[in-house]
């Protein structure tokens, strides 16, 4: 064994080449994790992809099917489609990125604590994410964002507390699988307190199945948003946002089908990328790698 | 006297992983006759449960098989799927480790034997019952007709596994293949399987390949012994004259590292066999236990050995057989 | 083995309920897990604690590096009780004893280096400072036939026994008085198995720490054990100096117990008598009353009916330290044989 393999780089970095193949030997998460990366740079670098502002109007091109100027057409102010969704992709993403940072903050401490500590904290925590869990998901962020009032902010807010009860439960359920490995016991045997034990040995070994249940919040979330914004109750218009567009396609519907297709497919592609792509991060980081 | 019952030769298996190759066995032959218990010796890594899985045609589509595995003349590694299907479960039987995890945890015990034995002997459902009391008995199984009615949660370990050969011998099988059948059970547990075994040997005659860590197993049961290593045969002899003249250097320290109660051992070493298991990523074109043997010269990191009579009836894979 | 050093570990009347399966407001099942277990451990000695599935050892041993807390008894560790103190309270105690894991894969954190695995405790307890953690662990790796490279890599990169090396190295690092050791080899291959267990012997002779070795192969026990113990469902049946016990086991379970286990040579192994048990291990959720061993015991017919009121209290039956808790068996007395001893069989296969 040379020496760079002996030290710990070498040690990690010989993990990831391995998780690096894996990963590589299935295309679907690798055509995912493209259109992923599309996406995010898309909507991060909107001012320079997209052709045309979303507000730009075009009077002499209103409802347009696909031309050489408007690659997927216009809408009934002449706004061209193309741009709109991808200036649309920001708010979906980000709600989707926020809403789920928001959901895991929130959620991860409060499995850890109840699984870690037990006893009637656990319980209660336990059976009020039961009754939460009751509830699908879309309709609690629709009576949270209701509640809390239209914007795309609080669309955000109402979709990270509506991801937080099955957060909780994957938090939980590994923390009280983890409490039971042998290296924990060591950490007692060890002498050490609640904080080390829960920070160096319980934490760092969820980390690979919160990853995956994030990335299958995000599609969630963002899924989420565009309905919170078709009912009005997310990103208000001009503000654009495929679930925005999705509510004004409704009236032209026979004429001008493409404006609520184009962003449905486009809701349907992304969230469906993060799918694919949460379940091959899944099957890579598999406990099978570990040993 | 007929022929043997089941002939393995030249078997080698191979899985292609996501990390790289692995020659799980390389080139195995293995021969058991009728009435005979054959005990397949070896620790993790070697090869011995792939090859018995790979008898029955029970590994997974990663693995390429070549070699020949003939049972009463028949091919088992080209057969149809019908033909194997008529000899697995009614000609060759298997039985697992994990008695826990082999039997379904949602049926109850006497149905799943029903079922295996209706799938292949065309019982009907009276008489299959009627089998199934007859067989929990046959395993000593205390109150059969009761038992049977239980889900496998109800049982014990040693009660599953005396379940799991019941169902191993609902059709007669001429073989019956235990992969460390006894491993997982308690010490006192195990002594009573071990007796079973050989009572089913002699009451049914039927066959048995027994894979197995355990030397003091094999010592207790077996007639014959092969000692595998990295997925080849190291050594086979005949029980008593394997565990009285070992030639191997990897069979004697495998002896040499068992602890022996009574023995005055306190004040000497148990042997130890340094360096571990090698990587079965490649065939290597040398001995594979040259890194690890006190014996090893050029010839060893050369060649590999082949299997040779070095004593009556005693084969050994070594350039440097010997007691010592 | 003297009586005059104060003894590391003192175990009395240690008791263990578990309760399984109840609701918030109660209605579980009692595991019994640990039912009145006595014993002590002195300076430098090691004591083996066998026994089969449902005994409870691996439940004392939990106890006594209070990983559980005893529901009853107490234990005192070097003089000091220890049967209920608090997390905080335990802390500096922690430094005197340390335990060893069955398990190879799961007894180290797959998110630690082996380094820092070996460090921590060091580290925890102020043993060492930043370079000094490194230069002890690399002392400790050697101490365990370990490359001190090692020390970089994750425990997936390691073999078993390299991993079982390292738990003992982690073990020791403190400088335990005493080690409790679960089962530390029963995972491994045989062969591994006899290095690890040399290492063990080798290093509990040259640091001198006391050793509660658990296990439930006899053999393995009777290789490193000063004193043995028997257990049978969450209580001691028998205890004795090694050589006692392997040469005149006097407990019905104990001889069964030691002719089930299979010996590697044919001859001996077919050749001997052999005690069957009838039966299975009954749970621990409902013993049998008075002497749990009887619904199994060969000898049942003689102790009854006594054996199904009264418990068999646990007598000196030698006068030196040979410990037997059986109706049949009376001081003085020889006890009823089974079969052959250990001793007896290993004798006849020198000749």
């Amino acid at each position: 064994m040379s020496y760079v393999e002996a030290t710990p780089l070498g040690a990690r970095a010989r993990r990831r080449r391995i998780l690096r193949r894996r990963f590589l030997r299935r295309p679907a998460a690798v055509i995912s994790l493209l259109i992923v990366v599309g996406a995010v740079l898309a909507a991060a670098f909107a001012r320079w992809v997209a052709p045309y502002s979303p507000d730009a109007t075009d009077f002499n091109a209103l409802l347009s099917g696909p031309s050489r100027e408007h690659l997927l057409g216009t809408d009934d102010l002449g706004r061209d489609t193309l741009s709109r969704i991808i200036w649309g992709a920001r708010a979906s993403i980000q709600a989707g990125f926020l809403a789920t940072v928001l959901a895991m903050v929130v959620a991860v401490p409060i499995g850890l604590i109840g699984g870690y500590y037990r006893g009637w904290l656990d319980t209660a925590i336990a059976r009020v994410t039961d009754v939460l869990l009751a509830f699908p998901f879309l309709i609690l962020a629709v009576g949270l964002a209701a509640i809390l009032g239209p914007s795309l902010l609080n669309a955000t807010l109402a979709l990270g507390i509506a991801a937080v009860p099955p957060l909780i439960r994957i938090a939980r359920g590994e923390t009280l699988a983890l409490r039971e490995e042998d290296y924990v016991r060591a950490a007692v045997a060890n002498g050490a307190n609640d904080a080390v034990i829960i920070g160096r040995h319980i934490l760092p070994n969820m980390t690979s199945t919160l990853l995956v249940q994030a990335t299958l919040t995000i599609p969630a979330a963002i899924i989420g948003e565009a309905v919170l914004s078709f009912l009005g109750l997310g990103v208000q218009p001009p503000t654009p946002s495929w679930g925005v567009m999705l509510n004004a396609a409704q009236p032209y519907l026979n004429e001008a089908p493409g404006l609520a297709v184009y962003p449905g497919l486009a809701i349907v592609i992304v969230a469906l990328a993060f799918n694919l792509l949460g379940d091959g991060l899944r099957d890579v980081l598999d406990p099978r790698t570990e040993r | 006297m007929s022929g043997p019952l089941l002939e393995v030769e030249d078997l080698s298996v191979r899985f292609d992983t996501d990390e790289g190759s692995v020659h799980a066995v390389d080139r195995m032959s293995l021969s058991l006759e009728p009435r005979q218990v054959l005990g397949v010796v070896g620790e993790s890594g070697c090869g011995k449960s792939v090859t018995a899985l790979s008898i029955v045609g029970l590994l997974p589509k990663t693995a390429k098989v070549t070699g020949s595995v003939r049972f009463e003349g028949l091919e088992l590694l080209a057969a149809s799927k019908s033909e194997l299907r008529r000899v697995r479960g009614r000609q060759i039987s298997f039985v697992f480790q994990e008695p826990m995890t082999s039997l379904n945890p949602v049926f109850r015990v006497g149905h799943q034997i029903e079922e295996v034995l209706r799938e292949h002997m065309n019982l009907s459902r009276a008489a299959a019952r009627q089998r199934v009391v007859e067989l929990l008995d046959l395993v000593h199984i205390p109150d059969p007709a009761r038992r049977a009615e239980e889900y496998p949660h109800q049982l014990s370990g040693g009660m599953r596994q005396r379940v799991m050969i019941a169902m191993a011998l609902g059709c007669d099988p001429k073989i019956l293949i235990a992969d460390e059948p006894t491993t997982a059970l308690d010490v006192t547990i195990q002594a009573g399987i071990l007796d079973l075994l050989r009572e089913l040997r002699d009451r049914l005659g039927t066959a048995i390949v027994l894979i197995t860590h355990n030397l003091g197993v094999v010592a207790d049961i077996a007639d014959r012994v092969v000692v595998m290593y990295a997925g080849r045969k190291a050594e086979e002899a005949p029980v008593g004259e394997l565990f009285a003249h070992p030639q191997h250097p990897y069979t004697i320290g495998l002896l040499g590292a068992v602890p022996r109660a009574g023995a005055a051992a306190r004040n000497g070493r148990l042997q130890e066999i340094p360096g571990r298991v090698p990587s079965l990523s490649e065939l290597p074109t040398h001995c594979a236990f040259a890194d690890r043997c006190p014996r090893a010269d050029e010839q060893s990191w050369s060649e590999v050995p082949v299997l040779r009579q070095v004593r009556p009836d005693h084969a050994v894979a070594c350039f440097h057989p010997g007691e010592q | 083995m003297s009586g005059d050093a104060q003894p590391v570990l003192e175990v009395e009347g240690l008791v263990k309920h578990f309760t399984v399966g109840g609701r918030v407001g109660g209605g579980g099942r009692i595991v019994h897990a640990v039912d009145g277990v006595s014993f002590s451990i002195a300076p430098g000695e090691v004591l083996g604690l066998v026994g089969e599935s449902g005994s409870g050892k691996t439940t004392v041993g939990y106890c006594v590096n209070r990983l559980y807390e005893p529901t009853e008894g107490t234990i005192r560790l070097d003089g000091a009780d220890i049967t209920h103190l608090s997390r905080r309270g335990l802390r500096p105690h922690r430094r005197r004893m340390h335990i060893v894991f069955q398990d190879p894969y799961s007894s180290l954190n797959p998110r630690m280096t082996c380094g820092q695995i070996v460090g921590e405790p060091l580290r925890l307890h102020g043993l060492a400072r930043r370079r000094g953690v490194d230069a002890r662990v690399v002392e400790l790796f050697d101490a365990v036939g370990l490359r001190s490279e090692l020390r970089f890599r994750y425990p997936h990169e390691l073999s078993g026994g390299q991993r079982q090396r390292v738990g003992l190295a982690r073990a020791l690092s403190v400088g335990p008085d005493l080690l409790i050791a679960d089962e530390p080899v029963s995972a491994l291959d045989v062969s591994v198995q006899a290095s690890v267990l040399n290492l063990m012997r080798d290093l509990q002779a040259d640091l001198g720490f006391s050793c509660l070795f658990i296990s439930h192969d006899l053999a393995t026990v009777e290789f490193l054990c000063d004193r043995v113990a028997v257990m049978y469902l969450g209580k001691l049946v028998e205890l004795a100096p090694r050589e006692e016990l392997f040469a005149r086991p006097q407990h019905p379970y104990t001889q069964a117990l030691l002719s089930a286990a299979v010996v590697p040579d044919p001859e001996i192994q077919r050749n001997r008598r052999r005690v069957v048990l009838e039966g299975d291990i009954p749970s621990p959720i409902e013993p049998p009353s008075g002497c749990r061993f009887r619904t199994r015991c060969p000898l049942e017919h003689e102790s009854a009916p006594r054996s199904t009121e009264e418990e068999p209290p646990l007598v000196d039956v030698t006068g030196a330290g040979h410990l037997v808790a059986c109706h049949l068996v009376r001081r003085g007395a020889e006890a009823p044989r089974l079969a052959e001893a250990p001793a007896e069989l290993a004798g006849a296969a020198d000749h």
